[in-house]
């Protein structure tokens, strides 16, 4: 049953992702991608678990190369769309950003 | 704190990363959105970190900080330019971040088959978006060739790999002991087939690639949420492997072309288009200065030979010049253009370019007529009158500006070769085509001098 739960969440968010989606402008389709990215990064939640459980001893290390690989792409993900997004001005409003 | 409460706090996340995600969505709201979303991943982080699972902090805090330091120095250095190969990265520190998530839920206690299963789809999801990530990143680089590898027997190959690597799973899930080489059978076996997934891909395609990348990690990471039994794996991995889906759809599109044309074909085997012939009017700074100061509309066209060039602040400086002129200026980019959907508008927003004059193809191409001159910049196939009239182009049908129908038509190439699909592109030997030829950031400086004066 718990697998069923599951998979039915999985159906909605799919679902629930194209239609947040489908209306991104081609202008934001870069820093969309990239701010996704840092999403998909959630699987650093799993790896704090595998780390930290005080499982048998390889398990804590691939748990340990796992957040270190996830906080890679979590920190570095959401800082580079961060960067890139304040560089998106209308005009007139000032200049700024990286020149 | 109890495994009730921490579930109730991911529900809260993902609220905050559809509504992030949503934000996304407008220029205007789309640094709260990013801001949203990282708040969302900071609050599950955290509540993960104060569950009683969770024993020892040592190797966390450890990681963390190694992580943390990299992805930040990574973020804060990277050139605009070199954004591709960035997201490629990230996108494999994801992969292979949720292969070891897989990997380590095979400790667990109680495991059932369906567990095992999962395990083996993070495995092999995450595996082949880390090698695959990798080998994107080497062609975007150019550190190994960005052209398509293809050889003979390569879909069989595939075919024979994806076999083996199947049945490996299966006798693993049929006796999953820690030991089992089967396992790691189906690790090497996901790394090898992300290699061969992406190296028959070209480098113009790269957009779909890594739009699929994308997907991928995301998957890789629901389907760890899977093997582990965390709902807020499941619903994150799932938007950002629908998103990517979303993109790799409209990349492929704007090509007309289908997914398996772009993954499984090697662009450019079989070239039987019609050989253009003619003249082409080649002209110097100065008479392109004389156009365009009498022009009163104008749009620039760029491709990656901008981003090549590193053009983006004298376009943007010549943009001004002509506005402050009198002129309507305009930036219309193909979806395409450029290594990752979205390249070219980074770029010129980098170079300070307000998003309001980047227009989109289906706005410029039903006015592109009105339009005086027409600035081609280090673009070629997006802009090649072939795709509309040729039928034995082999990129006929996809969807081009309409460059050719401008009042004139400037194009900036270094020389006259082909683009990367090695197709003649007729709109070079165009009546109103005037080819500005040299290094595209010198020419534009050129013209900008001219202004000055």
């Amino acid at each position: 049953m718990e697998a069923i739960f599951l998979a039915f969440v999985l159906m909605l968010s799919i679902f629930l992702g194209f239609e947040l989606i489908s209306k991104v402008p081609a202008t934001l389709h870069t820093p969309l991608m990239s701010g996704a990215n840092a999403i998909s990064g959630i699987t650093l939640v799993g790896a704090l678990g595998s780390a930290g459980a005080g499982l048998d001893a390889w398990a804590t290390w691939l748990g340990a190369l796992a957040v270190i690989f996830a906080t890679i792409n979590v920190v570095g993900g959401y800082m580079v769309t961060n960067r890139m997004l304040s560089m998106f001005k209308k005009k007139d409003s000032g200049s700024g950003g990286k020149a | 704190m109890s495994a009730a409460f921490i579930n109730a706090t991911y529900i809260l996340s993902a609220a905050l990363f559809i509504f992030g995600l949503k934000q996304l969505s407008s220029p205007a709201t789309a640094v709260r959105g990013n801001l949203i979303s990282a708040v969302a991943m900071f609050i599950a982080v955290l509540v993960t970190l104060l569950s009683r699972e969770i024993l020892e902090y040592q190797w966390i805090v450890a990681a963390m900080v190694v992580g943390g330091i990299v992805g930040a120095v990574a973020a804060q250095k990277v050139e605009m330019t070199g954004m591709p190969e960035m997201v490629a990265l990230f996108n494999g520190s994801g992969g292979i971040a949720s292969l070891f998530v897989g990997w380590a839920a095979l400790y667990n206690t109680g495991n059932t088959t369906f567990t095992i299963i999962t395990v083996l789809l993070s495995v092999l999801i995450g595996g082949m978006t880390f090698s695959g990530s990798i080998i994107a990143w080497g062609k975007l680089s150019e550190v190994m060739t960005s052209s398509a590898i293809v050889f003979g027997a390569q879909r069989i190959v595939n075919a024979a790999l994806l076999a083996v690597l199947v049945i490996c799973g299966v006798l693993f899930a049929m006796d999953p002991s820690l030991t089992s080489p089967y396992f790691y059978a189906v690790i090497v076996l996901s790394l090898i087939f992300g290699v061969m997934a992406v190296i028959p891909v070209g480098g113009a395609d790269m957009p779909v690639v890594i739009s699929l990348l994308n997907s991928y990690s995301g998957l890789a990471a629901a389907a760890a949420g899977f093997a582990i039994n965390n709902i807020i794996l499941i619903v994150a991995g799932s938007l950002v492997g629908a998103a990517g889906i979303i993109l790799t759809n409209i990349m492929c599109k704007a090509m007309n072309r289908s997914l398996a044309n772009v993954l499984f074909s090697g662009f450019g085997a079989v070239k039987t288009a019609t050989k253009v012939e003619g003249e082409v009017k080649p002209i110097v700074a100065d008479d392109a200065y004389l156009i365009l100061e009498a022009a009163a509309s104008v749009t620039f066209v760029p491709g990656y030979g901008m981003a090549v060039a590193q053009a983006q602040h004298v376009v943007r400086e010549l943009g001004e010049l002509l506005e402050a002129n009198g002129a309507e200026v305009t930036y219309a980019i193909h979806p395409v253009a450029g290594r990752m959907p979205g390249h070219m508008n980074v770029l010129l927003a980098e170079a300070n370019v307000p998003y309001d004059q980047l227009v989109e193809m289906d706005d410029i191409n039903p006015r592109i007529s009105n339009v005086d001159v027409a600035v081609v910049i280090g673009a070629n196939d997006v802009v090649n009158p072939a795709a509309r009239e040729d039928e034995n182009s082999p990129i006929y049908g996809m969807p081009i500006i309409n460059v050719d129908q401008a009042r004139t038509v400037f194009v900036l190439k270094r020389s006259m070769a082909s683009g990367f699909s090695g197709v003649d592109n007729p709109l070079f030997f165009g009546e109103n085509t005037r080819m500005l030829f040299g290094d595209a950031k010198e020419s534009l400086s050129s013209v900008v001098a001219e202004f000055k004066n």
